[in-house]
């Protein structure tokens, strides 16, 4: 039964993922958001080779979490990139793109080596608490990027409502999947509750910047300064 | 340890990006002007105050759903809930709060509204594509 909960949530997000990069490409504006795009297509390659998996192997059985971990700990990188790519969009006037490129493969090599740090401390117990420990890090230091983000957004006064709302959808998502794998590390007992987070939160990005990309059009514009719950 | 400050960072810049998040959703609908008949309905005529956002909620579930505004309908009930919370608690000792969330639980009735009205012009526009075929 849980396993089937798991399926249904991952091949609803799997749809809306791959509709949002069929109506991208269809309207023109898959290049502009590209890494979003590339995003959304790896995470439904993802999101179904784990439904094939779990039918296969079960929900408890060493592939599927096996696989569970190392595609998030992969997925979480492309959010980087996708993180990367919005940073290059709010700065595009300032012609900062070379200097993110850098950055971007800084960032890359710097994760990586952090991950094969953190695998080769673990070793055989790659399926205890270091991989959670290791998915929170990854998780918080995208909450850390995303918030320096919203913050070069109010200071430059971004006013394209898209971008906002993607950044911002994007700052909700990282948070809360920090939160829920440090309370899994917190609390290891209650593997239960947990198993079922991370799909529920993971339907909510997709839905937030399908509604972004469906409903907000590119040349809304709003002041970044009437987001913020103190006037500024 | 470790576990513990970033689950406490996480919940604070959760709660600020969310935020900021439904702010941002309030600000696309209060540029919308309602229509007279959405605005007899409901009986917000120019601002809405907190109290019409379970009314106006009420005649949002009657209408069938747009997919496009679910979510977001979803954001703001939560938001407002989390409003009244705010109002119910911590206002109480500081009245300037009270006085901010009040005005904040406005804009979320005037954004059900607005939703409303889409919703009313979406069955239309169902209604007059099934009269047609």
């Amino acid at each position: 039964m849980p396993g089937l909960v798991i399926n249904i949530l991952d091949l609803l997000t799997a749809l809306l993922q791959a509709s949002i990069v069929v109506v991208s490409i269809a309207k023109g504006y898959s290049r502009r958001y590209l890494t979003i795009n590339l995003y959304l297509a790896a995470s439904t390659i993802v999101l179904f080779s784990r439904y094939y998996i779990l039918s296969q192997h079960g929900l408890l059985s060493a592939e599927y979490i096996y696989f569970y971990y190392y595609s998030d700990a992969l997925l979480t990188i492309g959010l980087y990139f996708t993180l990367m790519g919005l940073y290059a969009t709010v700065f595009e006037e300032m012609k900062a793109a070379q200097y993110l490129r850098v950055f971007t493969i800084l960032l890359l090599i710097g994760t990586a080596a952090f991950t094969c740090a953190v695998v080769q401390q673990s070793g055989p117990r790659m399926i205890t608490r270091y991989v959670v420990e290791m998915s929170q890090n990854l998780y918080f230091v995208g909450v850390v990027l995303t918030y320096v983000l919203w913050g070069a957004i109010l200071k430059l006064r971004e006013t394209r409502t898209r971008v906002i709302q993607l950044v911002l959808s994007l700052g909700v998502y990282f948070s809360a999947f920090a939160g829920n794998y440090a309370l899994r590390n917190l609390y290891p007992q209650m593997h239960v509750v947990w198993e079922f987070v991370p799909p529920v939160l993971g339907c909510l990005l997709p839905l937030s910047w399908a509604r972004a990309f469906w409903s907000v059009s590119e040349e809304a514009r709003l002041a970044p300064s009437r987001l913020m719950a103190v006037p500024r | 340890m470790m576990a513990g400050i970033i689950l406490a960072c996480s919940i604070v810049l959760l709660l600020q990006f969310f935020v900021s998040y439904c702010r941002s959703l309030i600000a696309v609908s209060s540029k919308q002007v309602l229509s007279p008949e959405v605005k007899d309905v409901t009986g917000i005529q120019r601002t809405a105050s907190g109290d019409d956002f379970k009314r106006v909620m009420q005649l949002l579930q009657l209408c069938p759903e747009r997919p496009e505004d679910k979510n977001s309908v979803q954001a703001i009930g939560a938001y407002f809930n989390l409003l009244s919370f705010l109002r119910s608690t911590l206002a109480r000792i500081v009245p300037s709060m009270r006085a901010w969330a009040e005005s904040e639980r406005g804009h979320c009735a005037y954004f059900a509204a607005v939703a409303l009205e889409r919703r009313i012009s979406f069955s239309r526009d169902m209604l007059a594509q099934q009269m047609d075929a």
